[in-house]
């Protein structure tokens, strides 16, 4: 199915939902879960999976070399297993990385790639293909699939990540006083409609929270990382624009990750 | 000799060092917090400088703590001062206009137009008017606002301090500074007054 047309079922599926709908919440609530359900059935995020894969083994970039032997941490072109294991501390890097921030580095380091052609756009936009770091995201997290989230703590800059992501995390600021605990800090809240996962304070919605991405959003047609989801939630917030690939984001990542530790990778996930 | 030994010693505190980790400072995250950002449209990087009263829930929140009560109360107190109550005296504008406030939640995201009008966003929060489904949990239910409390003068003068700066009255409270922070003209708090406390409003139906 086209992106159009599975975006054009779904819609169909939410009218349906909503006119059965009563005005009780409740209803509305279990409509909600019944939609949530039912997008289970496919992802179309795996065919970015598929092109993922295809730009990790070819030969390109002005070094003509795949990806093949970029460390993701375990590894030289070791990729299964590897998204559940980072943010990481990189000895070559010497700095903690999450899996967007290094495969950039390997694109640019090993193949030879500009970083400000390739971090000028990082998101892809309406209707447009799927940047190569959103597919190779997509690729590398599935091969995680079903395994085990493990981010390390043993190094003190990855404990330093941690730290600093919990700072960030819990940073008020802006004319709307938001942090992410605003949200993300007490169990069962909502914003109209829209559960909201307690990150730090429950460990089932911190495991959801992060083995939930990257997931292919049908409101919007496009696979979104976790970059992604960082930098939405913080427009949200009403702070400045939050830099792709930047200290805060990694932290936060190396937050997320850790309070996920035990948890099983279940990405790309479907979303709403 | 002497100075390879002192450079042997430089070497063993390096190495022990690492073994005992020292946690960044808050001066030190909120630096990369700094650089981690960039301004875009309405949203400037000044946003990042914290308010005393967001540094001190912050830091509350993140240790699991209470404010201590003392320094609590002295800054509820400063802030009541601050509150800027309508020229004219009326407190209450249009309930209709107001629904159309509490639903809207456009305005101040680095993807909103720079000037644009904002919106006051409270369903994302409050259940509001009993016709609205969609509507959050994270502040309490409003339902019945006027009704319950009374059309009193005190009714309405905490109402209004509340919406202008929530923090005068808890000060680590979750919701936005309306009026404090320039969220909202005067003339649209009026308007989500009378949603919350004129009679005919649906609130109070």
């Amino acid at each position: 199915m086209s992106r159009q047309t599975w975006a054009t079922t779904v819609a169909g599926i939410i009218l349906s939902v909503a006119s059965v709908s009563s005005h009780a919440q409740g209803s509305a609530a279990e409509g909600i879960a019944r939609y949530r359900e039912m997008l289970q059935d496919g992802n179309p995020a795996e065919l970015t999976v598929a092109r993922g894969e295809e730009l990790w083994k070819t030969k390109r970039g002005p070094k003509n070399v795949s990806l093949e032997q970029c460390d993701l941490g375990l590894g030289a072109g070791v990729v299964k297993g590897a998204y559940a294991q980072m943010p990481r501390y990189f000895a070559d890097a010497d700095q903690v990385m999450d899996f967007e921030s290094r495969v950039v580095w390997c694109m640019v380091n090993l193949q030879g790639m500009d970083r400000a052609a390739i971090t000028k756009s990082p998101y892809s936009g309406t209707g447009q293909r799927q940047t190569d770091v959103e597919a190779l995201a997509a690729f590398a997290v599935e091969m995680s699939r079903g395994m085990p989230v493990s981010i390390p703590q043993s190094h003190p800059k990855e404990k330093a990540s941690f730290d600093r992501g919990r700072q960030a995390f819990y940073m008020r600021g802006g004319p709307f006083d938001f942090s992410c605990a605003t949200c993300h800090g007490v169990n069962s809240q909502r914003i109209r409609l829209q559960d909201l996962p307690n990150i730090s304070g429950n460990k089932q919605d911190a495991d959801r929270a992060f083995t939930t991405w990257p997931a292919y959003r049908v409101s919007q047609g496009a696979l979104r990382t976790m970059q992604w989801r960082l930098y939405d939630c913080f427009r949200q917030q009403r702070f400045p624009e939050l830099i792709f690939l930047s200290p805060t984001s990694v932290d936060l990542i190396t937050f997320l990750g850790v309070n996920a530790n035990g948890a099983k990778m279940d990405a790309p996930a479907i979303k709403r | 000799m002497k100075n390879k030994a002192i450079l042997g010693f430089a070497g063993l505190a390096v190495l022990a060092g690492c073994a005992t980790y020292v946690a960044p400072t808050k001066e030190e995250s909120m630096q990369a917090v700094k650089s981690s950002f960039k301004e875009r449209g309405p949203a400037k990087l000044d946003r990042l400088n914290q308010t005393e009263i967001q540094a001190v829930c912050s830091d509350a929140q993140m240790m699991g703590k209470e404010v201590p009560k003392a320094e609590r109360e002295a800054l509820e107190k400063k802030t009541l001062a601050t509150i800027k109550y309508p020229a004219d005296g009326k407190y209450l504008g249009d309930f209709k206009s107001g629904e159309k406030i509490a639903q809207t939640g456009r305005g101040l995201q680095w993807s909103d137009k720079e000037g644009s009008e904002n919106g006051g966003n409270c369903y994302a929060c409050h259940q509001i008017s009993p016709q609205e489904i969609s509507f959050g949990n994270i502040g309490p239910s409003l339902k019945g606002y006027g009704k319950l409390r009374g059309y009193n003068e005190a009714t309405l003068k905490y109402t209004w301090g509340k919406i202008w700066n929530t923090h005068a009255y808890n000060l680590c409270s979750q919701m936005p500074r309306y009026g404090d922070a320039g969220i909202l003209t005067e003339a649209q708090i009026k308007d989500v007054m009378a949603l919350l406390l004129d009679p005919n409003s649906p609130v109070n139906k």
